[in-house]
């Protein structure tokens, strides 16, 4: 079974654990700046939403890369970026509609999610439940039962 | 490790800015944050200095654990000697700014002398820099990040600013980054002002990486955010109903301090509530309150954002006001509301809105109305002094008061002075509700009588977040006593007062310990950064900071007369509530607190209370 970072921005509080999660995961430090999911902001609603690669099967980024630096992890379905032929182009950068491909000037390559094989780090910080790692089928499951609690939730005649 | 091991020197007389390596045996005996910024100040300046004049310093301080992922790790302090209190000012504040700084690469930030004009300060990572502010002074703190974020086309910038309340030097004017989160008390954004320096703008990409045992760090931190979850008070009162849930609770006991501490119960309490904010209204059909918002790192989450109703005779035409924004947390509501006999919720929005915008304490700004208003009512202060008719309940009076304090016209001028220098001024010193100086937050000393010695005592002039006995007396956190009792309630303050200084000092937030004793922060800290802050030192390390922050002020020309209460809380008998025909008996728990402390009678440290902490 795939599954996949499910976002409900309603649950988010704003508290960057998953930023720090990602970037503790990958980097080994407690930096936002490089972290691969962001929470914006938006104050005058006061909604806050988290942000993060949804794993396209059809990835404008893994096509676009001319040297097919980014494959796919055939256990999680990941788009994953080898940073070894990574040349730090950009093109994929350029390629993805959402912008959740980023270059990072320290490395001279490109980041994204990667679902930290299989175990992603800001699902498992998020204290809240707005960041959920769930059936890649079923993402609408919560929402079809909050929805269907309507009869279920009514005595039986 | 945890520190960045660096702190930036910004002398502003010259406009220069430099590097220096943390001062590493400081850091080890007084963590971070309040305790460093406090030792590097009580090191570097007399304590006689004058709070608003170049030889000040202000600090902004971070801790260890600001900028990880221990909860609520997103704290930062500014410490100075403050202008409304002269004594050792040490204000908290949340948002994100304080772990941007961190993540930066720096401790603290300790800013000296006089810039001849306006600046700011420019941090990325290892670059700091002052930069000219003529176009941001004059401006609010709204504008202030704005204008930042779009002139350096920046919007992940993190900024801690002053508005024009601060410029003004209201004497309790805050310092207030994203946007509605404030180092608030003791008017720590009036010597920002009297600096000339409007703001710090700080993106950090280089992270908090060095903590010294990463793998028990994350282990003890998840464990611990556990613990906050399955409390009722973290895990649900507060992400729920935020501070507010106290309204209702604190009027019930009869402490809710009402039109200047006449009374110590509000009738109008439950109008201005979390459940009132939660109702909604009758004129448009929404509620006040739209979420709830975590600060930087916060598993918590009892910030509270708010929309107004857009008709409300306060925003009419005023669109600015319309969007969601911060508020109302129970001081807030508290200061603004019971304390004037005002419970229009929207009126006590608009007025915390402009505490925002432009920087200052709700909580004094509040309280000083209060008194405004009980010399309005006793005919010492006329409708033409004051500018509008300025009675007890009047929503339109503390929008006015409001609306000239933060701009600094009118009488308004007089209201940014504080409470204890507008009474005495008008020949009636005994009706300003301070300690020190600084005004009462939401707790009457007479129905909880343990705050009544917390507030006598506190460092930094009557306070609630020095010594919460609230909890203890209130809540039965950790343990209940009985509010009214005063046996036990010396050793009960001090042990608050001593835990508090330790959490303060460790970049985390005081409302983890609802939940969390030192024994919880104990090895979070300790693997991060490597040191033995086991419970036992860490209670040491707090009663150090206490009596160092003591000593200061003892320096600076305070004695064992300060330690008080206003005459109304020590001679007029609480009118209602389970606290009726109580006064405060604050001598019956002073001199014994004292003796706990180690202290002679006349409040000064004994020898041997210097040598055990190492002072």
């Amino acid at each position: 079974m795939q599954k996949v970072l499910h976002i409900n921005a309603d649950k988010c509080t704003g508290c960057l654990q998953c930023e720090m999660a990602c970037s503790f995961e990958n980097y080994g430090t407690f930096a936002t700046a490089r972290s691969r999911i962001k929470v914006f902001d938006f104050h005058h609603t006061g909604k806050k939403v988290p942000y993060t690669c949804t794993q396209c099967d059809e990835a404008w980024c893994l096509h676009a890369c001319p040297v097919e630096a980014i494959t796919i992890d055939r256990l999680t379905g990941a788009k994953v970026v080898n940073e070894t032929t990574c040349v730090g182009c950009k093109v994929c950068t350029i390629a993805c509609p959402f912008g959740t491909i980023n270059y990072v000037q320290e490395s001279g390559k490109v980041q994204k999610c990667d679902l930290c094989g299989g175990e992603p780090a800001c699902a498992d910080a998020c204290p809240t439940g707005a960041i959920t790692f769930i059936d890649a089928n079923w993402t609408g499951l919560d929402r079809m039962k909050q929805w269907a609690g309507k009869l279920g939730n009514q005595p039986a005649a | 490790m945890s520190w960045a091991g660096k702190i930036l020197r910004v002398d502003l007389t010259n406009g220069l800015v430099k590097a220096e390596p943390l001062n590493m045996d400081w850091a080890r005996a007084y963590i971070g944050s309040r305790g460093l910024a406090s030792k590097y100040l009580v090191e570097e300046m007399d304590p006689k200095t004058d709070p608003l004049s170049p030889a000040n310093k202000l600090i902004w301080a971070t801790g260890p654990l600001t900028g990880t992922m221990a909860s609520t790790g997103g704290r930062y302090t500014v410490v100075t000697k403050g202008p409304l209190t002269n004594a050792i000012a040490c204000s908290n504040s949340g948002g994100y700014f304080g772990a941007e700084l961190k993540m930066a690469g720096w401790d603290m930030v300790i800013v000296e002398g006089k810039s001849p004009k306006p600046v700011y300060l420019f941090i990325s990572d290892d670059v700091a820099e002052l930069r000219d502010a003529s176009g941001l002074w004059g401006k609010t703190v709204w504008q202030t990040e704005e204008l930042l974020k779009k002139t350096l086309q920046d919007p992940l910038l993190r900024v801690s600013s002053i508005g024009r309340a601060g410029e003004n030097q209201v004497l309790y004017a805050s310092i207030v980054n994203d946007l509605h989160r404030a180092a608030g008390r003791s008017g720590v954004g009036a010597v920002a002002g009297s600096k000339g320096l409007k703001a710090i703008a700080v993106r950090g990409t280089k992270g908090v990486g060095n903590i010294r045992d990463p793998k028990a760090f994350m282990i003890a931190v998840k464990q611990a955010k556990k613990v906050l979850a399955d409390n009722a008070v973290t895990g649900q009162g507060l992400p729920t109903y935020g501070t507010q849930v106290l309204m209702n609770v604190i009027n019930e006991v009869g402490a809710l301090p009402t039109r200047n501490h006449r009374d110590v119960q509000f009738e109008g309490a439950k109008d201005i509530s979390a459940e009132a904010m939660a109702t909604p209204r009758k004129t448009d059909g929404k509620k006040h309150l739209v979420t709830n918002q975590a600060c930087f790192g916060c598993t918590i989450a009892c910030g509270r954002i708010s929309k107004m109703d857009e008709s409300h005779f306060t925003v009419q035409n005023k669109p600015q006001y319309w969007g969601a924004s911060g508020g109302l947390e129970y001081e807030a509501a508290w200061a603004l509301g019971a304390a004037n006999g005002v419970n229009d919720l929207e009126a006590l929005q608009y007025a915390n809105q402009l505490c925002n915008e432009d920087g200052i304490d709700p909580i004094s700004f509040g309280a000083t109305v209060g008194a405004v208003m009980e010399l309005y009512e006793m005919g010492v202060l006329t409708r033409e002094q004051v500018g509008i008719e300025a009675k007890f309940g009047s929503a339109q009076a503390l929008a006015f008061l409001a609306e000239q304090t933060v701009t600094g016209q009118g009488f308004g001028k007089e209201v940014g002075l504080g409470s204890k220098r507008l009474t005495a001024k008008y020949g009636h010193p005994d009706l300003s509700m301070s300690v020190k100086g600084q005004e009462f937050p939401a707790y009457d000393s007479r129905g909880i009588q343990g705050m009544g010695l917390a507030y006598a005592t506190s460092n930094r002039g009557a306070c609630h977040l020095r010594g919460y006995t609230v909890a203890s007396e209130v809540m039965g956190i950790p343990v209940k006593t009985d509010p009214l009792a005063t046996e036990g309630k010396p050793e009960l303050v001090k042990a608050f007062q001593d835990a508090t200084a330790a959490f303060d000092s460790s970049g985390l937030c005081i409302f983890t310990t609802f939940a969390w004793g030192l024994p919880d922060l104990a090895p979070q800290i300790t693997a991060a950064c490597g040191e033995d802050y086991s419970t036992e030192n860490l209670g040491l390390i707090g009663e150090r900071i206490w009596n160092m922050e003591r000593d200061f002020n003892n320096r600076s020309g305070m004695t064992a007369a300060d330690d008080t209460l206003p005459k109304r809380l020590l001679t007029e008998p609480a009118k209602t509530g389970p606290a009726k025909g109580r006064v405060n008996e604050l001598a019956k728990m002073l001199p014994h607190y004292y003796e706990v402390r180690g202290w002679n009678p006349d409040g000064t440290l004994k020898p041997e209370t210097r040598q055990r902490l190492g002072l």
